[in-house]
C-alpha cells in the first residue's frame, strides 16, 4: 500500500478514534455528575454507584423489549423512582454510619455490598448474557467527510451534556442546589441558617441516584449491557471525579472528555483490552501524584 | 534568651479563604502565654500548623533551635511539642488508662528509650490520671465520659508525651469555676517544672490570670502582643473582640 | 497463653484435622478444606489492614491473584530454561527448577508485599476512602496486565500440570494432601502473626490509626510508618495464599484468580466475625466458607454470592462488631 494511503487510512483512525472519545467522554460525565454529587459535595464514597447505573439499564431494557417504549423515555419516567430509593439507600447509611461517626470503614463494606448484591440479583435474574435495547437511533450514523457519527453514540452524548448542564444549573441557581454546595463545605453554617442538613444530604443523594436511571439507559443504547460491566465504570468514574476536583463538574466534563479520548485511542491503536487500565491507571496515577485533581488547589 | 518556639510569618489558605495572613509570634522558654481571639480567627488552624497536623504555606515554624517545616505531627511530637485538641479525641476502644499509654510508649520511649517496665508504665498513667482528677475512671472507656472528662483526658493525654511545649485549646470550656481552678493551678505546676504553655481560651479571668503574656488574633493576623493589662486596653482589641 | 504454646496447639488441631480427612480419605474434603484455610488467610490478611488500621483493601483478589500468577510464571520459566540459556546456564538452573512450592510461596509473599508496599506508599498519605478506591483501581489494572501478558496465558488462561505425589524422604505423599498441609500451616502463620500483631505494641499503634489518626499522631505514633507495614504484611500474606493456588486449581484463568469472590469473602468474612481480634476471620472464615461450599454444591454458586452479599450488608448494618462483638456485648450484659 503507497505511504500517502497508509497515512490517509491512520489519521482517517485518529480522528473518528478522538470523536468518538469526545462522545464517549459526554457520556462519562453522565455516569459521573451522580458520584461528583455523592462524593464530591457530600464525602460520601458509593461505589455502588455504578451498579445502580446498570440497574438502570437492565429496566430500561425490560421495559423497551415488553412495550417497545424509547429507553431515554424509560429513564425519565424512571426518575422519581430513582431519586426515592436513593433517599432510602442515604437514610440507611445515615441512621447506621454516618450518625455514629464510623462511615469510613463500615460505609465503604455497605456500599460494597450493595454493589455486589445487584450484581449478583441481576446475574440470577437476566443471567450473564448480553443485552440490548432496540431504538430507532441505534443504526444510523451521520458522515461528516471522514468523520463518522454514529447515532447511537451522538445521542447519549447529547442527552448526557443536557443532563449535566441541568445539574450545574440546579446546583448554581436553586436554594436547594446552593444549600447542597453550602452543606459540603460548612454543614454547621447550615445548620444555623434553620436548613435541615440531614434532609438536603438526603434530596443530593437522591438526585445522584437519579442521575443513574438516565445514565443507565444511555449506557444500554451506546454498547450491550451484562451484569458485571459495572465493575469497570467503578474506576471511570471515580477517575474522572478526582481528577476532575472534587465536587467541581466543570472539571469533571473536563477530565471525563479527556479520559474518554484517551480510553478511545488506546483501543483503537493498542486493543480494547488495554482500555479499562488506562481509566483506573489515571485514577492511580491522580491518587499518587495530584489528588487535588486538575482543576484543584 | 532564644526563643523554644518562633512562628515566623506563616500563612495558611483553603482554597479562597485566608485562615492565617503572615502570623509572627514568638515564645520564651518557660513562658505561659495566652492566645485569644472571636471564633473563626485562626487560632486552631495557628496550632495545627505549629503541631503539624497543617503544614503552612509560607513562612517557617522554628522549635528550640530547628526549623520544623514538612516534619509530620508525630516528629514534633517527639521534639517535644504537644498539644490538646479543642473537640476532645479520645481513642474510644481503649481504656483511659490505655489512651494514657499510647503517648508514653511511642513518644516518651521513642526519645529515651524503653527505660520504663510495665509496671512503671502503669504507675506513670495513674499519676497523670490522678493529676486531672480521673484516677476512679481509670478502667473506663472514653464513651462514659462526660464531656468535662474528656477535656480533663485530653489534656492528660498531652501531658503524658512530656512535652517541652504544651498548647492547650479551649481545654475550659464548660467546666465549673472550681475545676477552671483545678486546671488552671494543673497549668502553672507544670509551668513551675519547666514546661512552656501556651493557652487558647474564651474564659478572659483564666487568661487574665494565667498568662505572663497575651497575643491576639483576629481575621487570621495578630493585632496585639504584650502584656496582658496593656492589651485588654488595646482599642483595636476592644473593638474586634473584647468590646463585644 | 503464650505465642509458642498458641501455635503448638493451632499446629496440633491442624494435624487431627488431617488425620481425619486422610483417614477417611474423601478427595472432596480436602478440596473444601483447602480453600476454607485459604480464605482463612485472606480473611486473617485483610483484617489486619482493615480490621486493626481501618483502611478497606477492595483489591484482595489483587494481591491473591499476583501471588498465583507469580507461580505461573516460574513454572513457565522454568518450561523455557533450556530453550532460552546455554546448556551449561541450562543445566544449572535445572537443579533450583522447578522451584518446590514452599519457595513459591515465599516468592509470592515477596512480590505481592512490594505491591503492597508501593501501593501503600502512593496512596496511604490520602484519606482511606481514597486507598479503598486505589485498590479496586488496583486490581483491574493488574488483571488487565496478566490478561494482555502472553508468557503466563494472558486471557487463554495457563495449565498447570499437578503431580500425583511428591516424593519426600522415600515416601509418596498424595499431592493434595500436600498442598492441604501447606496451606494448613500457611494459616497457622497468619493466625499467630495477627495474635502476636494484636497484643503487642504495634497493634496498640495500629488501633490508635483505626480510632482517631488525627489524635495518634499528636500523641507521637508514626502512622504512616504503620499504616505501610500493615500494608506489605497483609499483601504478603495473600500473596502467600495465591502461590500454590494454581496446583489446586489446575487451570488458572485472570478471571478466576481476580474473581469477585475473594474481594466479597475478605472483607464479608472478618466483618461478619469480628474486626478487632484474630479469632474474627478465623470464625468468619469457617462459618462462611463452610456455608459457601454447601451452597455451591446443592444451590448454586450464584445464590451463594447473593447470600454472602446480603449476610455482609446485614451485619455491617446490625452488628458492626461481628458475631465475636455479639459474643462481647453478651458476656458484658451478664457481668453488670
Amino acid at each position: 500500500m503507497p505511504a500517502q494511503a497508509r497515512m490517509d487510512i491512520s489519521f482517517d483512525l485518529l480522528i473518528n478514534a478522538i470523536v468518538a472519545g469526545l462522545l464517549l467522554g459526554g457520556f462519562y460525565a453522565a455516569v459521573t455528575a451522580g458520584v461528583s454529587i455523592s462524593f464530591g459535595m457530600l464525602d460520601i464514597v458509593n461505589i455502588a454507584h455504578p451498579a445502580f447505573i446498570i440497574l438502570g439499564s437492565y429496566i430500561a431494557y425490560f421495559i423497551n423489549i415488553n412495550f417497545g417504549i424509547d429507553p431515554i423515555l424509560v429513564s425519565i419516567i424512571m426518575l422519581p423512582v430513582f431519586f426515592a430509593l436513593g433517599t432510602l439507600v442515604y437514610q440507611v447509611y445515615y441512621l447506621s454510619f454516618e450518625r455514629r461517626g464510623q462511615e469510613s470503614l463500615r460505609g465503604l463494606a455497605f456500599f460494597f455490598g450493595l454493589l455486589f448484591v445487584t450484581e449478583v440479583t441481576l446475574i440470577l435474574v437476566f443471567g450473564v448474557d448480553y443485552r440490548y435495547v432496540e431504538a430507532a437511533y441505534i443504526g444510523p450514523s451521520l458522515h461528516f467527510g471522514i468523520v463518522d457519527l454514529p447515532l447511537r453514540m451522538l445521542v447519549p452524548c447529547l442527552v448526557a451534556l443536557g443532563l449535566f448542564a441541568s445539574i450545574e444549573l440546579f446546583i448554581t441557581r436553586t436554594f436547594t442546589g446552593r444549600a447542597i454546595m453550602a452543606v459540603s463545605q460548612d454543614q454547621l453554617a447550615l445548620q444555623l441558617m434553620a436548613a435541615d442538613p440531614i434532609r438536603i444530604k438526603r434530596i443530593a443523594f437522591g438526585i445522584s441516584i437519579a442521575t443513574a436511571a438516565i445514565a443507565g439507559a444511555l449506557l444500554i443504547i451506546i454498547q450491550p449491557v451484562e451484569p458485571s460491566v459495572g465493575r469497570e465504570y467503578i474506576g471511570r468514574v471515580f477517575a474522572i471525579c478526582v481528577l476532575g476536583g472534587l465536587g467541581s463538574m466543570p472539571g469533571t466534563l473536563i477530565a471525563a472528555l479527556l479520559l474518554g479520548v484517551v480510553e478511545s485511542l488506546t483501543a483503537t491503536f493498542y486493543g480494547p483490552s488495554w482500555a479499562p487500565a488506562v481509566s483506573f491507571g489515571f485514577l492511580l496515577l491522580t491518587l499518587a501524584f495530584r489528588p487535588a485533581g486538575l482543576l484543584g488547589r | 534568651m532564644t526563643a523554644l518556639l518562633h512562628v515566623d510569618n506563616i500563612s495558611k489558605r483553603f482554597g479562597g479563604f485566608v485562615a492565617l495572613d503572615g502570623v509572627e509570634i514568638e515564645v520564651q522558654p518557660g513562658e505561659r502565654l495566652g492566645l485569644i481571639g472571636p471564633n473563626g480567627s485562626g487560632k486552631s488552624t495557628l496550632v495545627n500548623c505549629i503541631c503539624g497536623t497543617l503544614q503552612n504555606e509560607s513562612g517557617s515554624v522554628r522549635f528550640d533551635g530547628s526549623v520544623m517545616d514538612g516534619l509530620a505531627a508525630h516528629e514534633r511530637t517527639h521534639r517535644g511539642v504537644a498539644r490538646s485538641f479543642q473537640l476532645p479525641r479520645p481513642f474510644h476502644s481503649m481504656t483511659l488508662a490505655d489512651n494514657l499509654r499510647i503517648p508514653l510508649l511511642y513518644t516518651v520511649h521513642a526519645r529515651s528509650g524503653p527505660l520504663r517496665s510495665p509496671g512503671d508504665l502503669d504507675t506513670r498513667c495513674h499519676e497523670l490520671l490522678d493529676m486531672v482528677g480521673l484516677l476512679k475512671k481509670a478502667k473506663q472507656m472514653p464513651r462514659d465520659l462526660t464531656q468535662v472528662e474528656m477535656r480533663k483526658l485530653e489534656l492528660a493525654r498531652a501531658m503524658a508525651a512530656e512535652p517541652k511545649l504544651l498548647i492547650a485549646d479551649e481545654s475550659m470550656a464548660g467546666l465549673s469555676h472550681s475545676e477552671i481552678d483545678d486546671i488552671l493551678a494543673l497549668l502553672v505546676r507544670l509551668n513551675e517544672r519547666g514546661i512552656t504553655i501556651i493557652l487558647i481560651e474564651h474564659i478572659m479571668s483564666a487568661v487574665m490570670s494565667f498568662s505572663q503574656r497575651l497575643a491576639v488574633l483576629v481575621s487570621g493576623k495578630k493585632i496585639a502582643d504584650g502584656k496582658p493589662e496593656d492589651v485588654v486596653r488595646d482599642p483595636e482589641v476592644v473593638r474586634a473582640y473584647l468590646g463585644q | 497463653m503464650g505465642t509458642v504454646k498458641f501455635s503448638f496447639t493451632a499446629v496440633a488441631i491442624g494435624a487431627l484435622v488431617m488425620a481425619f480427612a486422610h483417614w477417611f480419605h474423601v478427595d472432596y474434603l480436602f478440596f473444601a478444606c483447602y480453600t476454607i484455610l485459604q480464605f482463612i488467610v485472606l480473611a486473617t490478611a485483610w483484617n489486619i489492614l482493615g480490621g486493626y488500621c481501618g483502611y478497606v483493601n477492595f483489591g484482595s483478589a489483587a494481591f491473591f491473584a499476583l501471588g498465583a500468577y507469580s507461580s505461573v510464571a516460574l513454572i513457565k520459566f522454568d518450561g523455557e530454561i533450556d530453550a532460552w540459556f546455554s546448556e551449561g546456564v541450562a543445566n544449572a538452573l535445572h537443579y533450583i527448577f522447578p522451584l518446590p512450592i514452599p519457595l513459591l510461596i515465599i516468592f509470592g509473599a515477596l512480590v505481592s508485599g512490594i505491591v503492597g508496599f508501593g501501593m501503600g506508599y502512593l496512596t496511604l498519605r490520602l484519606r482511606g476512602s481514597f486507598f479503598a478506591i486505589a485498590t479496586l483501581a488496583l486490581a483491574v489494572v493488574l488483571q488487565t496486565l496478566i490478561v494482555n501478558w502472553d508468557f503466563v496465558g494472558g486471557s487463554r488462561g495457563a495449565y498447570v500440570i499437578r503431580p500425583e505425589n511428591l516424593e519426600f524422604a522415600g515416601i509418596a505423599i498424595n499431592y493434595i494432601e500436600y498442598l492441604f498441609a501447606l496451606m494448613l500451616l500457611l494459616a497457622v502463620i497468619a493466625l499467630t502473626t495477627a495474635r502476636v500483631i494484636e497484643r503487642s505494641q504495634l497493634g496498640f499503634g495500629f488501633a490508635t490509626i483505626r480510632d482517631d489518626e488525627l489524635a495518634a499522631e499528636a500523641c507521637g505514633v508514626p502512622t504512616l510508618r504503620l499504616k505501610l507495614i500493615a500494608t506489605t504484611l497483609s499483601g504478603a500474606f495473600m500473596g502467600m495464599a495465591g502461590a500454590p493456588f494454581p496446583y489446586y486449581i489446575g487451570y488458572l484463568q485472570p478471571s478466576s484468580a481476580f474473581g469477585l469472590e475473594y474481594a466479597v469473602n475478605s472483607i464479608a468474612m472478618p466483618m461478619i466475625g469480628g474486626t478487632t481480634s484474630w479469632v474474627g476471620p478465623l470464625v468468619g472464615a469457617i462459618l462462611l466458607g463452610s456455608a459457601q461450599q454447601y451452597a455451591t454444591v446443592t444451590i448454586s454458586s450464584a445464590v451463594n454470592l447473593l447470600i454472602v452479599g446480603l449476610m455482609l450488608v446485614a451485619f455491617v448494618i446490625i452488628a458492626p462488631n461481628g458475631l465475636i462483638g455479639l459474643v462481647q456485648e453478651r458476656l458484658r450484659r451478664r457481668q453488670s
